[in-house]
């Protein structure tokens, strides 16, 4: 790396709280869990609101990507807030690589820590690629096998959480019985287990057992599936509380998991190599990890379907298998070709109604996104896609108006809800 | 008996019908944003009329109608489907409906399963924008309709949003073109925008319909229409109703009592929190203790004249005002004038130097200088002895209330323009950029829209309890945030204040991007006619925690600075034309279209009394037909010379067609030599142009991508019209590594274009498209690759002549940009030897492209410098440490040449930097330029370029650096 002077986390900041933002409820509390086990004191950003956005905007260029904006906004919000002594503490952020803007994020968190009087603040990149090393912070193999759990996981608990929430009879009983996976896994994590692929393995069915044991009322709701740049996607904060608001237009919500975009991660090294060529050790060791995830992702694939009648998600293998159909494996920047696949995905397993949440002018989103909207609507006619923009200065009316207006459409393709005579839709 | 109601944006519309379908009662009406007492209105109006409708269904539809709908537990239906409801009844066989509303666009396919689209959150084009261009003319939309029936010729106008829009017609006006001509053109940059921002690649045909109010009532704008789309569309009798109607067909039929309902929407309580800020005095007595302080920046004015006394004037025709001052020989004011531009700056400014001449005969004018947008319109109308940019106006105005200013801020009538002075020269200058809208006239419309003026409305926010916290973007996004903190119950005093507070956070933010106060400087100065609403100076004060400077005559600083200007340059006798040359004084205009070049600019000729003229809507002064120090030096121009000679050829194999755009552009030496050794013929697509853009428009995805970006479709067009059936556009995540950055990346828009042009360009089906993944930055592989991906579209090649052709394109290339960079040498060395300054002008290599960067190299000829390019000085630096990841091929040719910029420490060699609108990237690498520049003392210059081309704002900048370096 050739950046600048940068604050390296060292040894010596082994009791610094770091803070981190939040994305996903469920994977980032495993996550933390797992992290406090290796003795780093891991906090999860909660703030929200008008204040997160203003000190974003202060500090990032407005054209910057709503995710920088957001991320960058509410970490400095909370080193204001006076939590935290600023002394003591260090900033966790997550770093993708790859051509898109958003491997940028460290670099201006740095810039608008400087900028904001925090320079003294270490910030730790957590990344696929080896980009950034800090003394400080190790990850060590049992640690990475139980980070990759805890998305393996969330991601199932995830899944049957958006497919059983919406029909639950005893309103609460889903997300106290999520509250005590999450508990469970990290008290097992604690004893050194569960993270092992049998274990894993072993686990994952008995979670489906006791979810799909709650009981449910099935009515007729819109099922919707939401994808996107993925911070905006996950994060209520960025996407205006959207799952909330689709909750409240009685639809039930599918959101690809997480498995799926590391899957592409390490899966774009290999296309890399097979595109342009490269190093054949490097060919074989991606070659392997893409094996371990294929059967982690198997033993997650079976177990969602081993109780109750849930939409079990296709395989990473299947969805690039059809959407390289329409758009170039080595499509590879910010969501990449996944993005696309996952609406393929969506629409095949009867979520053919679609949000496609990014960030304001975002690049990869051009092309993955609204750029592939024509074509799918071309192989698939019934789909129904609406793309909404985020960034500070939209509103939550304009978005919801779209959304809307996409609902109103779904629910004409279930058959018609409205029984007004002479309309030519309602036979 | 069901009654539909439409609560839009700005309109609220209702209908009732019988039981037999009949449309008993219909109202339309503008509701001023009081949605509740006016919807209590129309309903009991209803009743009234008609008892029978005392029970009846109540359904809601439109944006505004939501929260109310929601609250009272009214049935609600999107105003998009209600349309689609109403349509599909009573319009059968309808192919396509186009609705324009209040702030949005909609457009409904109907063949082949119902598509709707809506306008995203860029919302130009729709009424509003209408009644704001309309405006701008100072006229109301039925007359801009009227205006438009004799349109003589169409310019080109963004109209993606106001701002833009506003940017292109100003310098039309100023220039004197046809109000009837701009009128017509507005209603074709609507019908341009509704085309290429929602059509998305499907094609608006068959029985069109045209629905809303705007369609419904210009008949002018459904002709741009029907002549856009080819189509006869029709505007059905009740076009103004189809939400209302389709939302009354909805319901289920279950009959409600309208009465009580009435009522209680009559009082429902519009509930709900919104945002507040700190309010701007806490009291009175804050009040008149801040009206204290600034009373005391004033100067001397209406100072009488004695017989034979030397004055000088100073003009400022500014984009929605023009400002006048006469000062004495001391700099103190002897009268002034601040009016509305109205689109004729030159009689305003006739009418002025008539009463001048009249009310003072004694006065002896002594000299005179005019500075603003139309400066060289007024320049020679009136023989005006000096032109000056308005920073150095403004500069020199501030410097008289405050000797050691070091930041001066002016929020104008449509721009922004804030300025550093270091070392007594302007330093640093932030325009507001196309999208960093929020100023004057942003206050203007607001308060128009409320049947205000700007100083009564903005009054109103001085005391208000709770401002409303409104963010800060373009207005089209403000006009909803509003919307909702109305809806959420918030005061018009709160508003006020909330738009007053928006105005600073946008300057403050997005235009300067301050992070904090003292970065903006210690001894501020504020002008401009904005900071005369208290409201506003007081909320500058606030968001910057220090008390600035605001002269009492805030509003004519400009004026007043040029008048100063005048003073200090004065040879005596004044060149300005005299009362008697006033009395006969006369102003023609015509327009004619330029042949001199492919350009074909429409240019607008205005001559005047004693034969001087102005010739306005050039790209490039061959019309001007006049000498001036024109730099013959222009990197621009030697590139693209090289390029053109990579033309068509003709091979012994197929055709290949290869777009000239995006990554093609400056990989065309290598892709025209590896094909045509390989023996292939080469079609290399048109030049770009504005009709070539038109032609690819159609089938854009995504209506915020950059404009290089958009014009690819029109090369592809191009390609396709001229009969070639094998394309070749690569897809390339890496580009050429040059040894500058951490990584060799495209960024992902010029990397996977490929995919979005293949996905919807539906002709490309037929015929050959490679849109294949290739990585020249590995060449061993890449021969290995590309003999594998061409052996799947031709037979017969071999990988040996494969291997032999990609040598001789790599060789190509490498010569090709060996002499880009000697040519960059030699030209410096020029530069330096005459004493030329030398502007670094750096961009991407598609910036080359004379459609996308609109001639600004030319402009900076003409200024009389040398214009070089980023990769001819990019070679002499060695990769170095940023602050960023510099992980972009292309970029990090700009980190290099800005890095030896800095290093030179020389004042006449400078950067600028061109940016597309839309780049995310160019957010990161500006500031990071901006960075490198800073830490070595130099300046910062940034021209962002979109589809339009505005070259009066860009001269504001290139003429500022200028006057900073010592020009």
């Amino acid at each position: 790396m050739s950046t600048a002077d940068r604050v390296e986390f060292t040894k010596e900041m082994k009791d610094y709280t770091i803070l981190a933002p939040n994305m996903l409820e469920i994977h980032f509390s495993l996550l933390i869990n797992v992290f406090g086990q290796y003795g780093y004191n891991v906090e999860l950003l909660r703030n929200d609101g008008r204040a997160v956005v203003d000190e974003g905007l202060k500090y990032v260029h407005n054209d910057t990507c709503y995710p920088a904006l957001l991320v960058i906004g509410q970490l400095i919000d909370a080193l204001n807030s006076g939590k935290y002594n600023p002394d003591k503490t260090a900033l966790l952020i997550t770093q993708s690589g790859g051509g898109c803007r958003a491997s940028n994020y460290i670099h201006l968190l740095r810039k608008a820590l400087k900028k904001a009087g925090y320079p003294q603040v270490p910030v730790i990149s957590l990344n696929l690629s080896g980009l950034e090393k800090n003394s400080g912070f190790k990850i060590r193999l049992s640690m990475a096998l139980k980070m990759l759990s805890s998305v393996i996981y969330g991601d199932l608990i995830m899944l049957l959480k958006n497919q059983i929430e919406p029909y639950e009879v005893n309103k609460g009983e889903t997300e106290k019985l999520t509250q005590k996976w999450i508990k469970d896994i990290s008290a097992d994590f604690e004893k050194g287990k569960g993270y092992s692929f049998f274990e894993i393995k072993r686990n994952l069915p008995k979670i489906t057992k006791t979810f799909a044991a709650i009981p449910m009322k099935k009515t007729d709701k819109t099922k919707v599936g939401v994808v996107g740049e993925i911070y905006v996607k996950y994060s209520p904060l960025a996407n205006n509380h959207l799952e909330e608001f689709l909750f409240g237009q009685d639809c039930e919500v599918m959101v690809p998991g997480l498995l799926g975009f590391i899957n592409f991660k390490v899966d774009n090294r290999l296309e890399d190599i097979k595109l342009y060529g490269g190093n054949p050790f490097k060919k074989i060791a991606m070659q392997v990890a893409m094996w371990y995830l294929a059967k982690t992702e198997e033993s997650l694939r079976s177990a969602a379907g081993a109780y109750g009648n849930f939409t079990v998600p296709a395989p990473y293998a299947h969805i690039k298998e059809i959407c390289t159909k329409i758009i170039g494996a080595g499509c590879k920047m910010g969501e990449g070709w996944l993005l696309t696949a996952e609406m393929m995905e969506l629409i095949e397993s009867g979520y053919g109604n679609i949000v496609c949440a990014q960030p304001f002018g975002c690049l990869p989103n051009h092309i993955v996104g609204k750029g592939m909207i024509r074509k799918l609507k071309e192989m698939y006619p019934q789909s129904n896609i609406v793309p909404i923009d985020y960034d500070p200065g939209a509103t939550k009316v304009n978005q919801e108006n779209r959304i809307r207006l996409m609902l109103a459409v779904a629910n004409e393709n279930k058959g018609c809800a409205h029984s007004c005579e002479g309309c030519t839709h309602c036979e | 008996m069901r009654i539909g109601m439409d609560v839009g944006s700005t309109t609220l519309k209702c209908v009732a019908i019988d039981n037999e379908g009949n449309i008993v009662y219909k109202a339309y009406e503008r509701h001023f944003s009081k949605i509740a007492e006016k919807s209590a209105e129309m309903l009991s109006d209803i009743v009234e009329k008609n008892p029978q409708f005392a029970k009846a269904s109540l359904t809601v539809s439109g944006s505004a109608g939501m929260g109310f709908a929601n609250s009272l537990g009214l049935e609600f239906v999107q105003e998009v489907y209600a349309t689609r409801i109403s349509v599909s009844r009573l319009l059968p066989g309808t192919d396509a409906v186009i609705e324009l509303g209040g702030e949005d666009a909609k457009i409904l396919f109907f063949t082949n399963g119902v598509e709707v689209r809506m306008n995203g959150s860029c919302a130009g084009g729709t009424g509003a924008f209408i009644d704001q261009m309309a405006s701008l003319l100072s006229v109301d939309p039925l007359e801009m309709n009227e205006l438009a029936k004799s349109k003589e010729k169409i310019y080109s106008i963004a109209s993606r949003c106001g701002v833009f829009a506003k940017s292109d017609i100003q310098p039309l006006l100023n220039q004197g073109a046809r109000k009837n001509d701009i009128a017509a053109s507005i209603f074709t940059a609507v019908v341009n925008q509704t085309v290429s921002g929602l059509s998305q690649g499907r094609k608006i045909e068959g029985n069109v319909v045209y629905l809303g109010g705007p369609l419904y009532f210009l008949s002018q704008l459904r002709e741009a229409f029907d002549e856009g789309l080819g189509v006869k569309g029709k505007c059905p009798e009740n076009g103004l109703y189809f939400v209302a109607l389709g939302a009354a067909f909805s319901s289920d039929g279950t009959e409600i009592d309208i009465v009580e309902t009435t009522e209680k929407i009559r009082n429902a309580k519009e509930s709900g929190e919104y945002l507040g800020a700190k309010e701007l005095f806490t009291s009175k007595e804050e009040y008149e203790e801040f009206s204290r302080r600034h009373a005391r920046n004033s100067v001397k004015e209406n100072c009488p004249i004695s017989k034979g006394e030397q004055v000088c004037i100073g003009i400022d025709a500014g984009s929605t005002t023009v400002k006048a001052a006469v000062i004495n020989m001391n700099g103190e004011i002897v009268c002034s004038r601040y009016v509305p531009n109205n689109g004729d700056p030159v009689t305003l400014i006739r009418d002025f130097l008539a009463d001048f001449y009249r009310d003072y005969p004694d006065a002896v004018v002594a000299s005179s200088a005019v500075t603003g947008y139309g400066e060289e319109i007024i320049k020679n109308a009136f023989a005006v002895d000096f032109g000056l940019v308005e920073t150095v106006a403004h500069f020199t105005a501030a410097k008289k209330f405050k000797p050691d200013v070091d930041f001066i801020i002016d929020i104008g009538g449509q721009d922004i323009k804030c300025f550093k002075i270091r070392n007594n020269a302007i330093d640093n200058i932030f325009l507001n950029e196309a999208c960093s809208s929020g100023c004057g006239s942003f206050l203007q419309t607001f308060a128009a829209a409320w049947g205000y003026n700007i100083a009564d409305f903005s009054k109103l926010g001085l005391f208000a309890d709770r401002p409303v916290d409104l963010g800060s973007r373009c207005t089209v996004f403000m006009n909803s945030s509003v919307k909702q903190a109305q809806k959420d119950g918030a005061s018009i005093e709160n508003i006020s204040a909330g738009l007053s507070i928006s105005v600073v956070k946008n300057a403050i933010y997005k235009v300067i991007r301050a992070a904090n106060a003292d970065e903006l400087g210690k001894n501020i100065v504020v002008q401009g006619g904005t900071f005369l609403n208290d409201a506003v100076l007081r909320a500058f004060e606030q968001e910057i925690g220090r008390n600035v400077v605001r002269p009492s005559i805030s509003g004519i600083m400009g004026a007043y600075g040029a008048a100063l200007y005048a003073l200090e340059r004065m040879k005596g006798k004044s060149t300005l034309i005299s009362a008697q040359e006033l009395e006969s004084f006369e102003h023609k205009v015509k327009a004619v279209t330029c042949g001199k070049c492919s350009n074909n600019c429409r240019l607008t000729v205005n001559t005047f009394s004693s034969g001087r003229s102005f010739i306005g809507g050039n790209r490039c002064s061959k019309p001007l037909a006049k000498k001036n120090e024109t730099a013959t030096q222009n990197m621009f121009d030697y590139k693209r010379e090289l390029l053109s000679e990579y033309g068509n050829t003709v091979g012994t194999r197929e055709l290949i067609g290869l777009p000239m755009g995006l990554n093609m552009f400056e990989l065309l030496p290598f892709w025209h030599t590896f094909f045509t050794q390989l023996g292939f013929g080469v079609a290399v697509s048109a030049k770009s142009s504005r009709e070539l853009y038109v032609m690819g428009q159609h089938t854009i995805p995504s209506d915020t991508i950059c404009y290089p970006a958009k014009l690819l479709h029109g090369h592809i067009e191009d390609l396709l019209a001229r009969g070639v059936e094998n394309i070749f556009y690569p897809c390339m995540s890496y580009n050429i590594d040059e040894n500058l950055g951490d990584n060799n990346y495209n960024c992902p828009v010029v990397a996977y274009y490929p995919e979005v042009i293949r996905s919807n360009v539906g002709e490309l089906k037929k015929i050959n498209f490679m849109s294949d993944y290739v990585g020249l930055h590995r060449p061993k592989d890449f021969c290995k690759k590309i003999y594998e991906i061409l052996s799947q579209y031709f037979d017969g090649l071999n990988p040996k002549e494969v291997k032999a052709a990609a040598d001789k394109a790599y060789k190509e290339y490498n010569g090709f940009m060996k002499k880009i960079h000697l040519k960059g040498m030699e030209y410096l060395e020029a530069a330096k030897k005459n004493n030329l300054p030398v502007i670094v002008l750096c961009g991407r290599p598609y910036h080359l492209d004379e459609e996308i960067n609109h001639g600004i190299d030319k402009l900076i000829c003409e200024c009389g410098a040398t214009v070089i390019t980023e990769d001819s000085v990019s070679p002499l630096v060695k990769k170095f440490p940023t602050t960023v990841l510099n992980q972009w091929t292309y970029h990090s040719r700009l980190y290099a040449a800005a890095k030896y910029v800095a290093k030179q420490g020389d004042d006449d060699l400078n950067i600028v930097q061109l940016v597309s609108f839309g780049c995310g990237v160019d957010a990161i690498t500006t500031d990071e330029m901006r960075t490198i520049l800073e830490n070595d003392g130099k300046i910062y210059t940034q021209i962002k370029i979109d589809e339009i081309s505005n070259p009066g704002a860009v001269k504001i900048r290139l003429r500022s650096l200028f006057a900073a370096t010592g020009r």
